[in-house]
């Protein structure tokens, strides 16, 4: 897992392999390639304000279904910003709105008639650091799907499993169900989080530097659990580990001051960037 | 004199005034509770917890008392505390700094330091004079309103400590607002806010100004709620100034009962901070 960068010193257009790519089976590109990417998500000159600063200045973008994208950049660039418009968390903070479209499957969340309770509960979200409710592990799971569901004991106790598992942390937890959430330790409380938010079958998750707040080990079962995700979900996630960008994501975005730069597959950003900027940025040498 | 040397000097002068300030509060303290006991535990019979205050020179006890600053603190609290947590969620959550709400807060500030017997004589316009009759219902409402400023703030500051992120999880599962509140913030702030309804009861358990002209006193047993009803502190006031030596010694035993009542609702008020059901 370190974090390996040659320097480059022949000339930069020659734009040679900037970071060694991770080993990736073969056979899945292969079989990705055939089932052509859906869009799910289409944003059009989204803008964004702070008050009166603008900390997006108009971003056009476009998400795919099954899919995981990454938004880099450095730190103020607005990829949390653009994350937290996804699902228009913004709103809990009167100083904050957004301008532009936001279209999920062609609707435009950013409508002032959308309900935003609903929009959520189709759009799942784990924050950077893990916050788990203070209840039992059980119910942490079970939250989600009480809101917007009645389902039987039984069933409830099998969705709770379902998600626990794809969480790949049922076999840590299922003799403790009923301990506090916050029992856990960090990664395991991570977990737990995104399966709080896959429990209720989201279309769209929305990770906001999921693993920063964790150790190599968890972040390497956070992003095991990514990949395993994508197959069901569109997939966003913002992070500052190039590492990390480059062996999850099918997508990268990168942004800088409140623009997006360059958007491409994960794999032409980070060997053939078309921009100096993402150049810079991904070699470490951004000034 | 070297600056380091000044420096130690201060720190042992300023040290030595502090340990002398603590130690004169403690002893002043000391002085009260040892006799509270000294004349208090004599008082302290069978007779003290199942008879009547009596009339001169018989015997007799303080249930009547007892009973009737139980009866008048248990409903105000029950009507008092709803409305401060209310109240205070209402400051911590809904109102995003709204004039609404710093007018809120400024008017319950100054209901927290208005001085209780100004509460009582409000009740005894608004209640007691129209009524035309003293009551329990008019002390109780006294306590309700001396209870709710301490509970409104208490609520408020323990609800603010729940950091935004919990509030933000639970919004980004697609749960309404009150949801939020009621599931995922009352839950994390429980603890604190018991402890805040706790403290305010202990505050109102000893009130005595608000009740004289509000709930006044009986020397017999009344559970009539529409009636004058005695209670522990104003029992305490008549009894102590009274030239009885009997009624003074009850008196006694009243006051050390309500210091050991309000002592016990504050360690439990404490117990109940520390004891945590999802901390760890």
């Amino acid at each position: 897992m370190t974090y390996e960068i040659e320097p480059v010193e022949s000339p930069s257009r020659l734009r040679p392999h900037l970071i060694q790519m991770p080993a990736v089976d073969p056979a899945k590109p292969a079989a990705e390639a055939k089932d052509q990417p859906q869009t799910k998500v289409q944003i059009r000159d989204l803008r964004f304000y702070y008050k009166n600063f603008e900390a997006l200045k108009g971003v056009n973008l476009t998400l795919y279904d099954k899919r995981v994208t990454a938004f880099i950049g450095p730190s103020g660039c607005g990829k949390s910003t653009l994350l937290r418009v996804l699902n228009r968390i913004y709103e809990l903070y009167p100083d904050q709105r957004a301008t532009g479209q936001v279209l999920v499957d062609g609707e435009d969340i950013l409508d002032p008639r959308q309900d935003l309770n609903l929009l959520r509960a189709r759009i799942g979200m784990v924050f950077q650091k893990p916050t788990p409710f203070p209840m039992s592990i059980y119910d942490n799971v079970a939250f989600g799907i009480r809101l917007y569901q009645r389902p039987g004991p039984r069933e409830l106790d099998e969705r709770v499993e379902e998600a626990l598992r794809r969480a790949a942390l049922w076999d840590e937890v299922k003799d403790k169900l009923h301990q506090s959430g916050l029992s856990l330790s960090g990664g395991q409380q991570q977990r737990l989080c995104i399966a709080r938010a896959i429990a209720v079958k989201p279309e769209i998750l929305l990770l906001d530097e999921p693993a920063s707040a964790l150790d190599p080990i968890s972040t390497q079962r956070i992003e095991e659990l990514i990949a395993d995700l994508k197959s069901d979900y569109c997939i966003v996630i913002v992070t500052h580990n190039m590492q990390q960008a480059a062996r999850s994501s099918d997508y990268t975005a990168f942004m800088y001051l409140g623009q997006l730069i360059e958007f491409d597959t994960t794999e032409t950003i980070f060997t053939h960037p078309m921009e100096r900027q993402t150049e810079d940025y991904i070699t470490g040498r951004f000034g | 004199m070297s600056i380091y040397a000044r420096r130690r000097a201060a720190n042992v002068a300023i040290m030595s005034l502090s340990l002398l300030a603590t130690a004169a509060g403690l002893l002043v303290l000391f002085l009260i509770l040892w006799s509270l006991l000294r004349h208090g535990v004599p008082a302290i019979s069978s007779d003290f917890f199942t008879k009547n205050t009596p009339a001169p020179g018989n015997v007799g006890g303080l249930l009547n008392a007892i009973y009737g600053s139980f009866m008048m603190t248990l409903v105000g609290t029950l009507v008092g505390a709803p409305i401060g947590i209310f109240t205070g969620t209402f400051l911590a959550e809904f109102s995003r700094g709204s004039h609404l709400a710093q007018a809120v807060r400024f008017i319950n500030d100054i209901l927290l330091s208005a001085p209780s017997i100004v509460v009582g004589l409000f009740i005894y316009e608004v209640m007691v004079v129209r009524m035309g009759h003293f009551s329990a219902w008019a002390g109780a409402a006294t306590l309700a309103i001396i209870l709710v400023p301490v509970v409104v703030r208490t609520t408020e500051n323990m609800l603010v400590l729940v950091p935004a992120s919990l509030r933000e999880a639970a919004v980004a599962l697609g749960a309404p607002q009150w949801k939020v509140v009621i599931m995922v913030v009352y839950r994390a702030a429980l603890q604190g806010m018991l402890t805040g309804v706790m403290l305010g009861v202990a505050r109102i358990a000893g009130e005595s100004a608000p009740l004289l002209f509000t709930a006044l006193n009986n020397q017999f047993w009344s559970t009539d709620m529409n009636a004058p009803m005695a209670n522990l502190p104003v029992v305490i006031f008549q009894f102590a100034l009274s030239p009885y030596a009997d009624w003074q010694l009850l008196a006694w035993g009243g006051a050390l009962l309500v210091t050991v009542a309000i002592l016990a609702l504050n360690i439990l008020a404490r117990a109940v901070a520390n004891w945590s059901n999802f901390g760890k």
